[in-house]
């Protein structure tokens, strides 16, 4: 006999979808505003393994020549942005959620052996509530980006109005370097996190858009509440 | 079971339809919406009206919550100066005769239009500030500037014109145009400068006389300024008409 649970509430549901698509339009137009400066690279010294972006991808992707447009959806979007982020941070606080979301101090070892068991190596998941240890470090780690990435964007968009801001920061070529990576931070959550997703298969997916899964129904005896509050 | 009440399978059936009916329907809100915000866009022309009226929303946000007069550009010592590139030449392509040159001021309201020689701009206060120029296409680089405060070109030769709501400068051919908003004119780092890194204003960099505005991009740093305007609407702006944001303050 199986009951239906729930696993994500509405709001959760609300801001993950909304910020999906806007982090991805943030994404693009950031591309459109690199594209006219690209100082960034892996290398050392004289020696470049990769250069962001080469040209080839400019010229696949077509985001050459579009700083104007660049700007103007930019700075349109993180305003959604911005207050999508600081409504999940506030609702999670309020609701609570937080406890189920922050890293324990255990998480840090448990994300190990979750890391190992996702790898295919023998090893147990460590028992988990919500979100298991290496969701927690991810998910908060996400969130904190986001906050980095509005810090760092303010102090490269106003960095006369708001020198403090921009010298918190590390100074203005700082702020835009840092602004690139927590981007390109964006993108390495993103190819795993999709990995993640379809490896935990479609029930989960499922849970994410109508907010319920099935489970197997409790055993007869009364359940005791998971946390004591 | 009693009929009316759902298995829980038929029940997360359905709450699962209707899940992806409203993210499906959420998805058509969002595409729907990012076509009207880039709707009549081509490349290198000017961006659709929904961007442009967020624009100046945010210009309103910056003027109202975050410019001040008191807020000053970080300086920095004559060490860290680097080479400014020379990054356009609009309405500066053609060689100038420095006898030819002369500034044409046209004051706010009625007043009448003055010409003035760069005598006239050197016997103003000298001032020198090292700042970060910053270039709206993302680099910058620490450059000097020496000249007369913009505020006190404006009080000796077009007195009252504070008061004005924007000023606009152009290259004597007028090929090259900026619009600017009164404070940010008038803000105490704002330089007509005929001084660059310690030499006199080079040709390529806008000779002689430019302008240096460290609250705002590269772009409104006009070279080679040959006529200034005052006035209370918004001064036709070179690269406003090509997509860029009027305000373009830092």
């Amino acid at each position: 006999m199986k009951t239906l649970e729930e696993k994500h509430r509405f709001a959760t549901r609300w801001f993950h979808w909304v910020n999906f698509p806007i982090l991805s339009a943030m994404i693009f137009s950031g591309m459109l505003i690199y594209w006219a400066y690209d100082p960034y690279r892996i290398g050392l010294g004289s020696v470049t393994l990769f250069h962001f972006f080469p040209d080839w991808f400019y010229n696949f992707t077509g985001i050459n020549s579009q700083l104007a447009r660049g700007m103007a959806l930019h700075f349109a979007l993180a305003w959604i942005f911005a207050l999508n982020g600081v409504a999940y941070v506030m609702y999670t606080v309020v609701s609570g959620e937080w406890r189920e979301l922050l890293p324990e101090p255990k998480s840090f070892r448990e994300a190990f052996q979750v890391a190992l068991h996702d790898m295919g190596f023998k090893i147990p998941m460590p028992p988990q509530g919500r979100y298991n240890a290496a969701q927690r470090i991810s998910y908060s780690a996400i969130v904190v980006m986001g906050g980095l990435s509005l810090t760092t964007g303010l102090a490269i968009y106003k960095p006369a109005q708001l020198h403090w801001l921009t010298a918190a920061v590390g100074g203005y070529e700082w702020a835009r370097f840092e602004h690139f990576w927590l981007t390109m931070g964006y993108v390495a959550f993103f190819v795993v996190h999709i990995a993640q997703v379809i490896r935990a298969g479609w029930p989960n997916f499922r849970s994410m858009v109508s907010g319920y899964d099935l489970a197997e129904a409790p055993a007869e005896t009364k359940e005791e509440p998971a946390h004591a509050e | 079971m009693p009929n009316n009440k759902l298995t829980p399978e038929q029940e997360i059936s359905r709450r699962t339809r209707r899940g992806f009916m409203a993210l499906g329907a959420g998805a058509l809100v969002a595409a729907g919406g990012w076509e009207w915000l880039n709707s009549g866009y081509a490349r290198g022309g000017d961006i659709p009206a929904p961007l442009r009226s967020v624009l100046g929303f945010n210009e309103k946000v910056a003027r109202g919550a975050l410019f001040s007069d008191q807020h000053l550009v970080k300086t920095y010592p004559a060490s860290a100066i680097g080479k400014l590139k020379d990054n356009g030449d609009f309405g500066i392509e053609d060689d100038l005769d420095p006898d030819d040159w002369s500034l044409q001021v046209m004051p706010r309201g009625i007043g009448l239009p003055v010409s003035l020689h760069m005598d006239d701009i050197r016997k103003l206060p000298r001032y020198e500030e090292t700042i970060d120029f910053k270039c709206v296409e993302g680099w910058s680089v620490v450059t000097q500037f020496a000249g007369a405060r913009f505020s006190d070109f404006t009080a000796k030769f077009a007195p009252g014109s504070e008061k004005a709501g924007y000023v606009g400068m152009a290259t004597p051919d007028g090929k090259y145009y900026v619009g600017l908003d009164m404070p940010s004119a008038l803000h105490p780092q704002t330089l007509l400068t005929y001084q660059m890194n310690g030499e006199d204003l080079a040709d390529e960099h806008g000779a002689p006389l430019r302008l240096a505005i460290p609250v705002k991009y590269g772009i409104k740093n006009i070279k080679r300024i040959g006529k200034i305007a005052y006035g209370e609407t918004e001064p036709p702006d070179y690269w406003r008409e090509r997509g860029y944001d009027f305000y373009a303050g830092l």
